[in-house]
């Protein structure tokens, strides 16, 4: 472990701060995208289309 | 020859800005964590103790970074609004909306690395004085943009709005540079002496070079650059988000609009 000497608890409390808020923001970035796609997906499998696309049927 | 701005008209089409940027996303995320995991060790085994910071200085590889992205973020918030509003292109509001809450999240770390810097180096987490609070005001500049946005159910109306929100609060860029290291443009007369300030000025980017020993530039230049390449994949991952979302809604429009069809027809059979 390497030694941070009488500071440590504030570089490592940086760090973590960093990290965790950064994996909070990539996971709702890839979660959001998640839950729009199969939202999608279940409307489209309904014969949902938008107004510019020509309907399946 | 094809026009240059035709083309660049083209790939900022929504639907083909989908099919490129999945690519692109991936390999600017790879390349970012890559550059993140060289940078990180550097400034962990790599880069000596400062003579003045010691131990601390690590904080500034995490810090500063945060600090550039938290203003950049903001410059990509105001430039994509002003595409908004003078070309009038959809892609535009698309990626103002998208930067706002990365660069929240930026603005954020950089005030509370910040503190934590402060705390061991000038024996206090906070003061107010002009580069830090100057930043505070960027962040509640995001977090007002975000609060004008979505308290208005007129998508375009809330668009133009935030837009214009946004480029006015573009004044608080130069504030935070100024606030520190004043301004002097001879030729225009223009002399701003710096706020006293606790806060030292920059180090890197100096129009006499930067003044930071290489062994800690490096890392420091490595993580920078890195966190940069974060922030356009997320970027780019919150703009195809966006663009989904809008997909979602008119979808969603066209069956409720099918629904009352459905209903009426239902109403004169019956």
């Amino acid at each position: 472990m390497i030694d941070l000497g009488k500071h440590a608890v504030f570089i490592w409390a940086s760090y973590g701060i960093v990290a965790v808020v950064l994996t909070i923001l990539i996971g709702w970035l890839i979660g959001d995208g998640l839950r729009l796609k199969r939202r999608l997906g279940e409307l489209e499998a309904q014969g949902v289309t938008r107004r510019s696309q020509t309907p399946d049927t | 020859m094809a026009n240059p701005l035709r083309q660049l008209e083209q790939l900022a089409n929504p639907a083909r800005f989908m099919s490129w940027s999945r690519p692109l996303m991936i390999a600017i995320a790879v390349l970012a964590a890559g550059l993140l995991s060289v940078g990180l060790y550097q400034a962990f085994f790599v880069a000596p103790e400062d003579y003045q910071q010691g131990q601390t200085v690590r904080i500034m590889f995490v810090h500063v970074p945060s600090a550039w992205l938290a203003m950049m973020g903001y410059g990509l918030v105001a430039l994509s609004s002003f595409g908004l509003l003078v070309f009038r292109h959809p892609l535009a509001d698309v990626s103002a909306k998208a930067a706002v809450p990365i660069g929240l999240a930026f603005t954020f770390l950089a005030l509370v690395t910040g503190s934590l810097w402060g705390k061991p180096m000038w024996g206090t987490y906070w003061v107010w004085d002009a580069r830090l609070t100057s930043v505070l005001v960027l962040f509640f500049m995001y977090l007002g943009l975000m609060a004008l946005r979505s308290s208005m159910d007129d998508e375009l109306l809330a668009s133009k709005l935030t837009a214009v929100l946004a480029i006015v609060g573009v004044v608080i860029l130069p504030f935070i540079k100024i606030s520190v290291e004043g301004l002097s443009i001879p030729w225009l007369g223009i002399e701003l002496p710096s706020w006293n300030t606790l806060h030292q000025p920059s180090s890197v980017m100096r129009s006499d070079g930067p003044k930071i020993h290489p062994s800690i530039l490096w890392p420091l230049l490595i993580c920078a650059l890195g966190f940069t390449l974060m922030f356009f994949a997320m970027h780019l991952k919150a703009m195809r988000n966006e663009i989904l979302r809008r997909r979602l809604n008119a979808m969603m429009q066209v069956q409720v609009q099918r629904a009352r069809r459905e209903d009426a027809t239902n109403e004169a059979q019956a």
